[in-house]
C-alpha cells in the first residue's frame, strides 16, 4: 500500500479526567475519501480540531506527508496542504462570496504585506476564486455578501474556501449539517466530483451520504477507534452495530 | 435583498463611487476655508481652530484604521500624540529645530513604541486589550510628567515652530494650515490604499472572523501588529503637528481622557470609513468650541441668568448629545449622510 498522507499515532486529548480522544491511531491514504462516523459525543469534531491544529494534543503524533506536524500552528499546517471546514459555518459574513474565496487564494499566492493596489480587482486572485466557486456551483452568487447566502449555500461556500487553499487533504466537519434534502444532494454531488482528485477526510452523520461516498470508514466511539474498514464490512461489523444500537438506525 | 443583488452583479464599485462625493467635498471645504477665513475678520482664530480639526482628524483616522477596520479598541492612542509632540519639543530644546529631523524621529519613536506595546497588547483580546493599551498610555503619561528637564507636569513652550530645511515657513499660519492639510490628505490617501490592499483585506477579514483567517493560512497577529504600528506612526505625526500648532507640549497631550476623545470622534463620525473619522473629529471639536454659544442662542426664551448658566455648563449638554448620537444614529454621522441613498 502507498505511504499514508495523514497518519495519527496514539493521539490523545483529555480535559482533566474526561478523555475525549483516546489513543487514536489511523491513517488516511492518498486519494481516498476516509469517513469518520460515530455517535454524538464520540469526539469526532475534537479529532478534526486536533488534526487541523486548533486544539493541541496531550500526547501522540500527527504525521502529514511523512512530516511530524504535531507542534505546528494551524496556519503552518494550511501551508503544508491541510484545509478544513467547520461544523458550525465559519465564513466572513460581510465579504462577498467571491472575496471569501479570493482571500483563501491570496493566502497562498505571494505576500499579503502589500499596501497598495486594490485587492478586490486582482485578476490573479479572482480568477482561481471563481473557478472554486464554479466547482461548488456558486458562481452565480459570487457577488452576494456571504452573510446573505442560504444555509446550504454557506456550506458550499465553506467547501469552496477549503478548495481555494489548494489542499492535499481536505478535512470536512459535517458538510451536510443542517442542509435540506436538495441542498445536501448538491453537496454530495460536489464531493463525489472532488474525491477523484483530492484526499478527503469526512465527518458526517448522514449515513446514506457516508456509505455512498467513502472508500473507507472509521468508527469512533467514546474517543476510541473501534473499527476501520470498507463501508460494506463496517455495515456488517457487530461492534459497530452494538455501538449504534439505540442511537441511530444503521442504513 | 437578494433579488436586488442579482440584478446588480457587482454592487460594490457603484456604492464606492457614490460615496466618494463625501471625501471630495470634505477636502474641498478644507481647501476653501482659508479664503473664507480672510473674510471672516477673525482669521487667526478660524485658521487655528481648523488646523486643530485637521490634526485631530489625522489622529482619529489613525485610530479608525485599527478600530474600524481591525476592531482593535486602543484606549491609549493619545500616547502617540504625546510621543510626536515630545519628539518635537525635546529635539527643539537641544537645537534640532528642523522638521526634517523631528518628524522622522517622531515617526520612528512612535513605530518603536507601537511595535513593543502592540506585540504585548495584541496577545490579549476584548476588554483586556482595551485595558492594556490604556495602561501603556498611562505609562507614557506618567513618564512625561516626571521629565523634569522638559517641564514635567507643566510641559514646555516651544521657542518657535519647526523649520523646514532651515526656513521658517511654518511660522505663517496660512502655510502651516496648508502643511497640515497636505499631511491630512497624505494620511488619508495612504489609509485608503491600505484598506483596499491585500493587507487591508486580511485586516478586515480578521475583524470578521479570526479563526477562519487562520484556517485559510493567515497569521492574524502579524497583520494586526503591522496595522498597529502604521496607526501609531500616523498618530505620532499628528502629535508633531499639534505641538507646532500650540507651540507647546505637555503631558495633557496624552491623558486617558484624550484617548477616550479620539475613540469618541471615530464612533461619532462613523466607524470604518476613514473620512468619517475626520468628520467626527471636526464635529467633536467644533461642538466643543461653539456649543456654549449655540446653547445661549437657542435658549432665548429663558431668563438671562439661566442662559448664562446653561452656556457655562455646556458640557452637561455635550455629553448626553454625544451619547444620543451614538445610541440612535447607527454608523455615526457617516450613517446619517449615507441613509438617503438607501431609499
Amino acid at each position: 500500500m502507498a505511504e499514508p498522507l495523514l497518519e495519527l499515532r496514539n493521539l490523545r486529548k483529555n480535559y482533566g479526567a474526561l478523555v475525549v480522544t483516546d489513543d487514536v491511531s489511523l491513517s488516511v491514504l492518498p486519494g481516498e475519501l476516509h469517513a469518520i462516523i460515530g455517535p454524538n459525543g464520540a469526539g469526532k469534531t475534537t479529532l478534526i480540531h486536533q488534526i487541523s491544529g486548533m486544539l493541541p494534543s496531550n500526547s501522540g503524533q500527527i504525521l502529514f506527508s511523512g512530516e511530524d506536524i504535531t507542534d505546528l500552528s494551524m496556519p503552518q499546517r494550511v501551508d503544508r496542504g491541510l484545509a478544513r471546514s467547520f461544523q458550525i459555518t465559519s465564513i466572513l459574513p460581510g465579504f462577498s462570496a467571491l472575496e471569501n474565496v479570493a482571500l483563501a487564494v491570496q493566502a497562498r499566492s505571494g505576500s499579503s504585506f502589500r499596501f497598495f493596489g486594490n485587492a478586490a480587482q486582482e485578476k490573479d486572485l479572482n480568477g482561481p476564486a471563481m473557478e472554486c466557486l464554479g466547482e461548488v456551483g456558486l458562481a452565480a452568487r459570487a457577488h452576494i455578501p456571504a452573510g446573505l447566502l442560504s444555509h446550504g449555500e454557506k456550506r458550499q461556500l465553506e467547501l469552496a474556501i477549503g478548495l481555494a487553499t489548494a489542499p492535499k487533504l481536505l478535512l470536512l466537519d459535517e458538510p451536510l449539517a443542517g442542509t435540506g434534502h436538495d441542498e445536501s444532494q448538491r453537496v454530495v454531488e460536489t464531493l463525489r466530483r472532488l474525491k477523484s482528485r483530492l484526499t478527503i477526510m469526512l465527518i458526517e452523520h448522514d449515513m446514506e451520504a457516508v456509505f455512498s461516498l467513502a472508500d473507507r470508514v472509521s468508527v469512533l466511539v467514546y474517543g476510541r477507534v473501534i473499527a476501520t474498514d470498507t463501508p460494506e464490512r463496517i455495515r456488517a461489523n457487530p461492534d459497530v452495530r452494538a455501538a449504534y444500537l439505540g442511537e441511530e438506525e444503521m442504513v | 435583498m437578494t433579488e436586488i443583488a442579482e440584478t446588480h452583479p457587482a454592487p460594490a464599485p457603484s456604492l464606492g463611487t457614490r460615496l466618494e462625493v463625501i471625501p471630495v467635498m470634505l477636502f474641498a471645504a478644507f481647501a476653501a476655508a482659508p479664503l473664507l477665513a480672510t473674510f471672516s475678520g477673525a482669521e487667526g482664530y478660524v485658521l487655528s481652530l481648523l488646523t486643530r480639526v485637521m490634526i485631530f482628524g489625522i489622529a482619529a483616522m489613525a485610530l479608525d484604521l485599527i478600530l474600524g477596520y481591525g476592531a482593535l479598541v486602543s484606549f491609549g492612542h493619545a500616547a502617540f500624540l504625546g510621543l510626536g509632540g515630545y519628539a518635537v519639543g525635546i529635539l527643539a530644546s537641544h537645537g534640532f529645530e528642523d522638521a526634517l529631523i523631528q518628524i522622522p524621529v517622531a515617526l520612528l519613536a512612535s513605530a518603536a513604541f507601537a511595535f513593543v506595546t502592540g506585540a504585548i497588547s495584541l496577545r490579549t483580546k476584548g476588554v483586556y486589550f482595551i485595558m492594556i493599551t490604556l495602561a501603556f498610555g498611562q505609562m507614557v503619561y506618567f513618564l512625561a510628567t516626571s521629565l523634569a528637564p522638559y517641564g514635567g507636569d507643566d510641559g514646555m513652550t516651544l521657542a518657535s515652530r519647526s523649520l523646514i530645511a532651515g526656513s521658517g515657513w511654518l511660522e505663517n499660519d496660512f502655510t502651516f494650515y496648508w502643511f497640515c492639510l497636505l499631511c491630512l490628505f497624505g494620511a488619508y490617501a495612504l489609509s485608503r490604499s491600505i484598506v483596499a490592499s491585500r493587507f487591508g483585506r486580511v485586516l478586515r477579514g480578521t475583524r470578521e472572523n479570526a479563526v477562519r483567517m487562520e484556517a485559510i493560512g493567515f497569521r492574524p497577529f502579524r497583520f494586526q501588529l503591522a496595522a498597529y504600528v502604521i496607526s501609531g506612526m500616523m498618530a505620532g505625526l499628528a502629535g508633531c503637528l499639534l505641538a507646532n500648532q500650540a507651540e507647546f507640549v505637555s503631558p495633557s497631550f496624552m491623558t486617558w481622557q484624550r484617548s477616550g476623545e479620539l475613540i469618541f470622534m471615530v464612533v461619532l463620525g462613523g466607524l470604518g470609513s476613514l473620512h468619517g473619522a475626520i468628520i467626527g473629529a471636526a464635529a467633536f471639536l467644533l461642538l466643543e468650541e461653539f456649543l456654549p454659544e449655540i446653547l445661549h442662542t437657542v435658549s432665548f426664551f429663558l431668563s438671562e441668568e439661566t442662559r448664562a448658566h446653561l452656556a457655562e455648563n455646556w458640557k452637561m449638554v455635550f455629553g448626553p448629545l454625544l451619547i444620543l448620537v451614538v445610541l440612535f444614529v447607527r454608523g455615526g454621522i457617516m450613517g446619517l449622510l449615507r441613509r438617503p441613498h438607501h431609499g
